[in-house]
């Protein structure tokens, strides 16, 4: 089978959907591998990078003609005076590539009309399986870093602190909207450059990533939650928006630069800055709308251009991926790799199975039949409240492991049944006294059973030996012996005290040899 | 009033022991929570001398009986003596043989309690007469099996006992019979005539000759349930020991009417009982299973790992092993218990240091059950100074192994078996196991080509990615460290 590598021909597209690196490992899988001449000039990669690698050069038409699988960044599109890229895909051939079948109605349709099989690398679902063929994350977390590149730049200003025998510079204050991979991205740029770093987004549960980047996060209180199915940020209502504006507008006349990377998947960008926000701002400020291809979260951003305007720096650039091609290439080339990993194996050739979760979201056409959107994907799941059982691995396991679960908790059924008896009878037939006693005994069960849950596997060794030290409170039992007026008191109290006594000396005191040993 | 002062002092030391294990949940807390365990002991302790000394109330104080006073100090003294001298010299290594002792010794207080006071005139205890032999009966037994059984498990983690399982034709239902005599001497024992209120019971009168041969059953069943159970499971019999133990005390506080021992009891029961549910889960097997299953006898039986299905294998030396860890952006270490008895955990630690040095991300993986006590690798680890942040768990590093390019196996076996996920015949089939064939490259350092303590041969020896460096652990990783450094200098 032949994969063909196209030069992409979007203006100013710099990126290329395969590296001299992926062509080495495609070949190893039993692919052919067809490059056009200087398509990875732009990201750097020269052609004889990937002759080396074992692919051949071969011409722009060759490259569609020849090719069974071809592989690129941009959705397909007409040349400058010429013909349209989907038209000069083989018939019945496999296209990987960014596809926006949203946004791209025409396109779809054409392709289709060609019988082309189609898989978009931004209709990956989002689930762990299928982490190594993010390919929007993988952008998005460059575009992130850029952006902070970016806004440096506008910037007239040191983004640390310093104190220098000219004065103290204080540091730069950078917001950042939306805490997604972009922003959690600008996030550690921002901060690695020294900037005091805030974060907003909707979504509470983004609060641990942002303050495990050393950000502060900034905290929105309205009767709504924010996260949406997949794990990305849903649309709310109008009074939501505008107390969230207002949030933003008072956080934002303290910022020196805001990153802003707020979208809903399929919807325009909301509107975080107003302009009066952007007025509230100093002069040198700088704002980097990220959203600006969805219309911006800054109705004064213009799309692909930077504009000052009432002294703040508005950049709406949309190609941040794109400016560090030879970044974005590797990975994007990866993740297409991985998704061609999913259908073809050296073993078994192509196959595309349509019941895989990862092929049927990615899927847009199949031999020309239209089967996007993929059904919805199942809402975020609650974190499951211990280890999940675990998933089967491969397909042998499905019976066994479930029977197994079955059985354990038939067993623990008959145990508590057991109990609830045991119980019963004691309160019928047992003394007052006995009673008084389970029930301390019982509630001490239950308070350990909370407490030991939380002991962190790395400490059970230690939690032993500090339980050994503890249950050596058995030396308690030894001197009421000792004391009692029965025969052998003496000796059987004394023996007892001695062995117990061993146990909380030694258990104690081992406990703490081993503590000390933990370190960071 | 001293009743008062004791049950309030009780309740202190109640909560402290509380908070002792709460501190252990994480390692900034950990030592803060053991001195309050101490605190908490030092008060119970304190307080029940002082208790006895004065008996009734501060306006008459009796001269104490100083031979009393004696015989406590002088124990209390040489036990605390003993424990210290044992703590300072075991070897991190041998945590488990120390582990398994201190139970037996719980277990033997709770029998030695057990008698003397069925052997004290106890006329408080008439009301509830039968409930309170029940109590004492109990007692006993928990605390039988829980002595020979911890002497068992000693004996076979030190090694003085071999590791494979004993399995005598019927032992089912051995235990059964064993079970039911204790039931039947139970009732003699509460129908006996009764010891009090004179003076206190002979050795061998009335129940004292049921209570002593259930005993002596008892102690029996703790050897037999041991002895029946293989060296890999370990782990698991030693938590069970630790939950028995407690609920030995737990008995023992039943008896006296004494709600301290009661509630540590059951702290350290459950405890127990957690640590071994955890560590059946990380087997994938139920605690019937481990303590009845004789695990490693159906793969004894099977043929001897040469018959198996051989293939090749990949033999390497230290300085490929070297060149390759260099190479390596992120390396893996899998400690198994194999390390322990080799001692290579500072050697191991130098090489994992050295690596990060070189900016090399140097992680290590710990299964849950890898070596003879829950988190046993992880105290070797600590006290070669690893710091912790680096040891990760199998949840926490198995997403990661497919961007690992070299893992280290040391000395482990079974939990790095990918049988256990696709072989459904494997008898360790669905265990959890650390993912380590999903690696760029699997180094495993082995002595030979023997297989691990459940008798299963394992594939992933004779996968195309892994290399074998066979030699004793130690030496193994001595010879890879001085490579290393001869590199990187």
């Amino acid at each position: 089978m032949k994969v063909g590598i196209p030069k992409e021909i979007y203006p100013h597209e710099c990126r290329v959907a395969a590296t001299p690196d992926t062509v080495e490992k495609m070949v190893k899988l039993g692919l052919e591998v067809i490059v056009e001449a200087g398509a990875g000039d732009a990201s750097t990669f020269a052609d004889a990078a990937y002759i080396e690698a074992g692919a051949r050069i071969v011409d722009s038409n060759a490259v569609f003609a020849e090719a069974d699988i071809v592989l690129k960044v941009r959705q397909p599109m007409a040349r400058a005076g010429g013909a349209h890229e989907a038209d000069l895909l083989k018939a019945g051939s496999i296209l990987i590539s960014f596809i926006w079948p949203a946004q791209n109605k025409p396109l779809v349709d054409r392709l289709a009309a060609r019988k082309i099989n189609v898989f978009a690398m931004d209709a990956v679902p989002r689930i762990t399986r299928a982490q190594k063929l993010d390919a929007l994350s993988a952008m998005a977390n460059i575009a992130g870093y850029r952006a902070v590149v970016e806004a440096a730049h506008h910037f007239g200003r040191f983004f640390s602190g310093q104190v220098t025998a000219a004065g103290r510079v204080k540091p730069a204050q950078v917001l950042v909207l939306g805490a997604g991979v972009a922003g959690l991205a600008a996030i550690a740029a921002a901060k690695g450059l020294g900037a005091v770093v805030k974060a907003f987004d909707t979504r509470p549960v983004v609060r641990e990533q942002v303050e495990s980047l050393g950000a502060q996060f900034i905290e929105f209180k309205f009767d709504e939650a924010g996260e949406g199915a997949g794990g990305y940020a849903k649309q709310m209502s109008d009074a939501y928006l505008a107390a969230e504006q207002a949030l933003i507008a008072k956080h934002a006349a303290a910022s020196d630069i805001i990153i802003s990377t707020a979208l809903i998947p399929g919807k325009p960008a909301p509107v975080l800055i107003t302009p009066g926000a952007v007025t509230a701002m100093a002069q040198g400020s700088v704002i980097v709308d990220m959203a600006a291809e969805q219309g911006g979260n800054c109705p004064l951003t213009e799309r692909d251009k930077v504009v000052e305007k009432s002294g703040v720096t508005l950049v709406g650039l949309t190609d941040l991926p794109s400016r560090m091609a030879r970044q974005s290439s590797e990975l994007y080339a990866t993740t297409v790799l991985n998704l061609l990993k999913e259908m073809y194996t050296a073993e078994k050739g192509l196959v595309i199975d349509l019941k895989d979760e990862v092929q049927r979201g990615a899927v847009i056409l199949k031999d020309g039949e239209l089967l996007w959107p993929a059904p919805a994907p199942a809402a975020p799941p609650k974190p499951a409240p211990g280890p999940a059982p675990k998933a089967a691995a491969g397909n042998h396991g499905a019976a066994a492991a479930p029977a197994n679960v079955k059985k354990s908790s038939g067993s623990a059924n008959i145990v508590a049944g057991l109990a609830a008896i045991l119980l019963g009878a004691a309160a019928i037939f047992g003394p007052p006294e006995f009673i008084q006693h389970l029930t301390v005994f019982l509630l001490a069960c239950v308070v350990g059973w909370h407490v030991i849950w939380n002991v962190t596997p790395a400490l059970h060794t230690p939690l032993m030996s500090v339980t050994n030290a503890i249950s050596g409170i058995i030396v308690i039992g030894g001197m009421l012996a000792l004391y009692s007026s029965g025969p052998g008191a003496l000796i059987l109290g004394g023996i007892a005290v001695l062995i117990a006594a061993i146990n909380v000396a030694g258990g104690f005191l081992v406990t703490q040899r081993m503590l000390k040993m933990f370190r960071k | 009033m001293i009743a008062t002062i004791r049950a309030l002092a009780y309740l202190i030391a109640s909560i402290l022991f509380i908070l002792s294990l709460r501190g252990l949940s994480n390692q900034e807390t950990a030592q803060r929570g053991n001195r309050m365990g101490v605190i908490g002991m030092l008060i119970a302790v304190v307080i029940t001398a002082l208790a006895l000394l004065v008996p009734v109330d501060f306006a008459a104080i009796p001269t104490p009986e100083w031979s009393l006073v004696g015989v406590l100090g002088g124990a209390l003294a040489v036990g605390c003596l003993i424990g210290a001298v044992l703590a300072a010299r075991v070897a991190m290594t041998s945590m488990p043989e120390l582990v398994a002792m201190l139970h037996s010794f719980v277990g033997a207080a709770a029998v030695i309690v057990g008698v003397a006071t069925y052997l004290q005139p106890a006329d408080a205890y008439e009301a509830g007469r039968s409930a309170h032999l029940v109590e004492i009966y109990v007692g006993v037994l928990v605390g039988a099996v829980t002595f020979s059984g911890s002497i068992i498990a000693f004996g076979k983690l030190r090694g003085m006992i071999g590791s494979r399982p004993l399995l005598l034709p019927g032992r089912h239902i051995i235990n059964l019979i064993v079970l039911t005599a204790c039931v039947t001497l139970a009732y003699v024992f509460v129908h006996a005539e009764v010891p009090w209120p004179d003076a206190g019971a002979g050795l061998f009168d009335a129940g004292m000759p049921a209570l002593l041969i259930m005993t002596g059953l008892a102690l029996l069943l703790g050897i037999h349930m041991v002895m029946a159970i293989g060296g890999g499971d370990m782990p698991v019999v030693v938590s069970l020991l630790n939950s028995y133990s407690g609920w030995a005390a737990a008995a023992a506080g039943f008896m006296l009417s004494n709600d301290l021992l009661i509630v540590t009891g059951a702290l350290v029961g459950s405890s127990g009982a957690i640590l071994s549910y955890i560590m059946c889960k990380a087997m994938n097997r139920s605690i019937w299973n481990v303590m009845l299953g004789g695990f490693g006898a159906e793969a004894g039986a099977k043929p001897a790992p040469g018959a198996a299905p051989a293939g090749k294998v990949t033999e390497t030396n230290v300085n490929e092993v070297a060149d390759w860890l260099l190479a390596a952006r992120h390396v893996v270490i899998v400690p198994g218990y194999g390390m322990a008895v080799a001692q290579a955990q500072h050697a191991v630690k130098d090489i994992s240091s050295l690596l990060i040095e070189k900016g090399v991300t140097c992680r290590y993986a710990i299964h849950p059950v890898a070596g003879r006590l829950p988190g046993h690798m992880n105290v070797l680890l600590a006290e070669a100074n690893v710091s912790y942040d680096i040891v990760k768990e199998m949840d926490e590093i198995n997403p990661e192994m497919p961007e690992t390019e070299v893992v280290m196996v040391i000395g482990a076996n079974d939990i790095v078996n990918p049988s256990a996920e696709t072989d459904t015949s494997s008898p360790i089939y669905g265990m959890p196991v650390l993912q380590v064939w999903k690696a760029g490259k699997v180094v495993m350092l082995k002595r030979g080509m023997s297989a691990g303590y459940a008798g299963v041969d394992n594939p992933l020896v004779y996968n195309d990615n892994t290399a074998m460096l066979f030699g004793d652990a130690r030496s193994s990783v001595q010879k890879l460290l001085a490579a290393l450094r001869e590199r990187s200098a």
